[in-house]
């Protein structure tokens, strides 16, 4: 294979890694605060549902959830499934199963916060959704920074993960190209992309962890 | 005028009666002082006057409105949220321990709530946070954010951060006991100028000099009941109840 098929080929791999994160951060960031209100919610059958689900997604492998996202329907119901839907099975699973861990860490910062705040901002007259919106969340978000950071950086490596359902990204690429040329170079390529990708991430949450830290 | 009437009111944790039966009147402009022991009820009392606990039974009245009634079976019916919101705003409520927001800075606490809930101008909030900072004597701490701040600063701006709503009656909760003594003294000159100008107060507090001096009324509280109430040099001079007589021999010591 010729060099520039090579960087193609792993060039090709990224973008679709970097879809996949981008995509599922998109996605998964709003639906955790949803799925967190669901879980905090009043209504008892509400409540244990996302319960249930949380449990399922931390309790079994993301690489199961893929497969089974991608291959149940057909297996299931025996519906005809698309290659297009290759890649939208993977967002789907990683979505729904980051949303549940930034559930879980939405709801420990909501329920971290004093009783004080929501009692000071009773008394001045804020309604619940100004409360949340202007007093609890803005302080909530500080306060989860680091969890996330943890998070996101493992979503970085967790994109590996897609090749399970052949979706063609950084690593599936690189191992192919590296079992065809009996090269270690591929994967070495593929191991810096994913170093100077989180190296980038914890920069950035670095730079908005600063950026919030005007108060105490 | 009366401004809030309190009629009945009872109030259990669990099997713990804490308010057993109070009832309370509060005259427009007129300085009420709350004392007595810590557990005799005095700061649910608070939190039952300012809607943060619901009180059991019992019947609250602010301005002849009707936040709370008895209903048939003898417990407390509270009006509807709109209702509640309008009463809501005729009191407001200074805290033992401040409750400053501190993502925002001393100005936006005080002018976020006009701003949001009342929805006044940004030009009108900001003069009302202008003259309500410099007449704490905290202009020069508009743009801080609280942790900058000392305690009896803190607890300035959370006096300002009530009184930018216009309140009829401003509830203070031991506003000096989360303070270093030292800075008791700036939040009592705070209360003192608020008295004299004839703003409705009721204020728990643990400060017997300062009771004397700026009520009109005292209330001594022990074990959920009123003991007795009446002008300060009658409750704290020359006390009727022994209850009461133990409980200020108790602090002279």
């Amino acid at each position: 294979m010729a060099w520039s098929v090579i960087l193609t080929k792993l060039g090709e791999g990224m973008l679709v890694s970097i879809e996949i994160f981008a995509l599922t951060l998109l996605l998964s960031l709003p639906l955790g605060l949803i799925v967190t209100f669901g879980r905090m919610s009043g209504n008892f059958l509400l409540r244990n549902l996302v319960k249930l689900y949380i449990t399922i997604m931390r309790g079994t492998p993301l690489m199961l959830q893929l497969m089974a996202v991608y291959y149940g329907p057909y297996l299931l119901f025996h519906l005809n499934i698309s290659g297009e839907y290759r890649f939208v099975a993977v967002i789907i699973g990683f979505v729904l199963n980051y949303a549940a861990y930034f559930a879980e860490i939405y709801r420990a910062g909501i329920e971290s916060m004093p009783v004080g705040q929501y009692e000071a901002a009773k008394l001045l007259g804020y309604s619940k959704a100004q409360t949340f919106g202007r007093i609890i969340l803005p302080q909530v978000i500080r306060r989860i920074l680091p969890p996330v950071t943890n998070e996101v950086i493992t979503l970085v490596k967790d994109t590996s993960l897609a090749q399970v359902i052949s979706v063609s990204e950084m690593f599936l690429a690189a191992s192919a190209i590296a079992s065809k040329e009996t090269s270690f170079l591929p994967l070495l390529a593929a191991g810096i992309f994913y170093y100077v990708f989180n190296y980038i991430v914890a920069f950035v949450m670095e730079r908005i962890e600063k950026k919030l830290s005007y108060y105490r | 005028m009366k401004l809030l009437k309190i009629n009945n009111m009872w109030k259990s944790f669990g099997d713990l009666e804490v308010i057993r039966d109070i009832s309370l009147e509060v005259e427009q402009g007129q300085v009420t002082a709350v004392i007595g022991p810590s557990g005799s009820g005095k700061s649910t009392l608070l939190r039952c006057a300012t809607l943060l606990d619901k009180m059991d039974s019992g019947e609250l009245i602010y301005l002849g409105r009707h936040a709370a009634t008895t209903g048939a079976d003898g417990k407390a019916v509270y009006a509807e949220k709109e209702e509640l919101r309008k009463i809501r705003s005729y009191f407001g409520l200074v805290f033992q321990n401040f409750n400053l927001f501190p993502h925002y800075s001393v100005m936006k606490n005080i002018i976020d709530a006009p701003m949001t809930v009342q929805k006044k101008s940004r030009e009108e909030a900001y003069r009302i946070g202008r003259e309500l900072l410099s007449r704490m004597g905290l202009s020069d701490k508009e743009n801080a954010y609280p942790y900058q701040l000392s305690g009896g600063q803190q607890q300035r701006v959370s006096i300002a951060r009530a009184l930018a709503l216009h309140p009829k009656i401003l509830f203070f909760d031991e506003p000096t006991s989360a303070l270093d003594p030292e800075l008791t003294g700036e939040i009592l000159k705070v209360i003192r100028d608020l008295a004299a100008e004839h703003m409705t107060m009721v204020i728990v507090t643990h400060e017997m000099n300062f009771a004397r001096d700026v009520a009109d009324h005292v209330v001594f509280m022990n074990d959920g009941v009123i003991v007795e109430q009446g002008r300060p040099d009658e409750v704290i001079d020359h006390p009727k109840q022994e209850r009461t007589k133990a409980f200020l021999n108790k602090l002279e010591k």
